[in-house]
């Protein structure tokens, strides 16, 4: 449903900052992928979210989204396919406005008209879907989003871009700015909504343990290249430390410290 | 002088609701309005002169107040310019502009002409003195504007240009175009300011192209006043205050101009007073540690 062709990007081009950080990616993501995303710094792995977000057109190669090819949209055309949560928890939400206002301005796509829809019957709707989060925001909905913290908030806006039943979700490190409890707290709310929702998945992530505990199917990243794609059984097989081998096999090199790769932290 | 005072207040308030649009809810510090004021009285002056339908007239001068406001959002769209930049450029040729409505005068009087204001003092002039009848019909006017822009900021388009001055990408991740939004949030609020100077040129007699010399930083002034006034996060409290602020900002011209001198102060100091007045309000909010949103 998602398709990358030979996508490249360069930054800077033509400058002495000149910067290869995509090289000829192709990838092909099916309905229901749940896919995890490792890689050192700088190794692509934003820039591929931003390549299939929109946020930054490729140099060369196609992009498609359910066989329509959308290399040249603009990220907001993409954003009716596409949900999105940020790293930092305050890019998912307006925080001078009140939860119930953020909510009406999410609960659909694209532009809006003069159409007054937060009544009753939207304010108990969107009551019942805070609900499940557990967090008492059923009791906040006036509140300025700015009060909550930022487990709340990325919480939010996890539901928020379930809500809009996206063909797929983007998760750029969204719990690497919590603290470890609401950390796995989100962890476990989005394999909910994922479940729940039968949403394709791409996870960014930086910690290890993560990217083999979740999804089917896991890609290492390295100097703007696909480097492992593993799917299946062979994703379920996977541990900490037959990954890092293979990552040693495939590049035939040694780091001096693994750490710097790949963190393994596991309650990070 | 209370009449005065409150008066100038009501019409200038409309203005500095535009302001309060573009600088607070945007984040679009927006320079336009120096332009929009006069180009909106010269219209109205205009149309005046040749006897058209004057709700008819009030209505372009709203139009052209926007499409100004949509010459700046182009330009800071399209040609990536900074919005500060983009509202100086259509402003300066706003100049030109407004010199060619008043047929290449810089100033038209209304003397002796039907004005809006002329037919609400005839209809009313059996039982209310003059300045209390333009008083009464300037706080219904003001008083609807702003119940109708409560109404549109209650809107789903309404909320997300209040997203929009907050978090622009939340609004394209809600696969909303900011540049759309930009469009038309700052169309409406120089809609608002070229109606504020079509019924200042009316109040004061006549339109000059000079007229809108200052009013951006009368308007932030007002505004900024006004917040000091009332702590809230709703729309209706937000707009109230603005209008008080209107309000208070005025008096305080009021004052310098008319007892300035008792501490050597011509009129020709009033803009100096209302620069200080904005730096005033910035040290005060951050001694007091409100965090605000006006940009460089």
């Amino acid at each position: 449903m998602i398709r990358l062709e030979n996508v490249s990007m360069v930054f800077n081009k033509g400058t002495p900052n000149e910067n290869l950080a995509m090289k000829e990616v192709s990838l092909e993501v099916r309905e229901r992928d749940f896919i995890t995303v490792i890689g050192s710094n700088g190794a692509g792995k934003s820039t591929l979210l931003n390549l299939i977000a929109g946020t930054y057109l490729p140099s060369r190669g196609r992009i498609f989204i359910n066989d329509r090819d959308v290399t040249r949209d603009p990220e907001y055309k993409r954003a009716k396919y596409i949900g999105r949560v940020f790293q930092n928890p305050l890019l998912g939400t307006a925080s001078n406005m009140a939860l119930e206002d953020n909510l009406t301005i999410s609960s659909r796509k694209g532009f809006k008209g003069l159409k007054i829809s937060l009544n009753r019957a939207r304010r108990e709707y969107f009551r019942e879907q805070l609900k499940p989060l557990e967090m008492d925001l059923d009791k906040r909905m006036k509140d300025n989003v700015g009060l909550l913290s930022g487990g709340q908030r990325q919480a939010l806006t996890l539901l928020i871009m379930a809500l809009s039943r996206p063909t797929l979700i983007l998760l750029d490190e969204h719990t690497a700015a919590l603290d470890p409890k609401n950390a796995q707290v989100i962890l476990d709310l989005t394999t909910r909504f994922v479940e729940e929702y039968e949403l394709t998945t791409i996870m960014v992530t930086h910690n290890m343990s993560h990217a083999i505990k979740y999804g089917n199917r896991l890609l290492m990243l390295d100097q703007g290249e696909i480097i492992l794609d593993l799917v299946g059984r062979e994703k379920a097989e996977l541990t900490v430390d037959r990954l890092v081998e293979k990552f040693h096999t495939i590049r035939h090199q040694t780091f001096e410290n693994d750490e710097v790769l790949l963190s393994n932290d596991s309650d990070e | 002088m209370v009449e005065g005072i409150l008066l100038e207040g009501l019409i200038y308030g409309i203005m500095v609701l535009g302001v309060f649009i573009t600088f607070r809810i945007l984040d679009f510090p927006d320079l336009t309005v120096d332009g929009s004021f006069p180009l909106g009285a010269a219209i109205m002056a205009q149309l005046i002169l040749r006897g058209t339908n004057l709700g008819l007239a009030l209505l372009v001068a709203f139009i052209g107040g926007f499409l100004a406001g949509c010459v700046t959002a182009l330009i800071h769209n399209k040609l990536k310019v900074p919005n500060l930049l983009a509202g100086i450029l259509t402003m300066t040729m706003l100049y030109s502009i407004n010199i060619r409505i008043l047929q290449n005068r810089a100033n038209v009087p209304l003397l002796r002409t039907e004005t809006i204001l002329t037919r609400v003092t005839e209809m009313t002039s059996g039982f209310l003195s003059q300045d209390w009848a333009i008083l009464i019909f300037f706080v219904i006017v003001t008083l609807l504007i702003k119940f109708l822009l409560d109404l549109f900021f209650r809107t789903d388009l309404g909320m997300t240009l209040g997203a929009l001055g907050n978090n622009e990408q939340m609004i394209i991740t809600q696969g909303i175009n900011p540049e759309n939004l930009k469009l038309i949030g700052v169309g409406l609020s120089n809609g608002l300011v070229a109606i504020s100077g079509a019924f200042a040129a009316q109040y004061q007699g006549f339109a000059d192209v000079n007229l809108g010399q200052g009013i951006v930083i009368a308007g932030l002034a007002s505004v900024m006043i006004g917040e000091f006034l009332l702590r809230s996060n709703r729309i209706v409290v937000l707009t109230l205050r603005v209008i008080l602020g209107s309000i208070l900002f005025r008096g305080i011209m009021y004052l310098g101009r008319y007892y300035g001198y008792l501490i050597h102060m011509t009129p020709n100091d009033l803009k100096l007073i209302t620069g200080l007045l904005i730096i005033l309000s910035l040290v005060i909010t951050r001694l007091r540690g409100y965090r605000f949103r006006v940009k460089p």
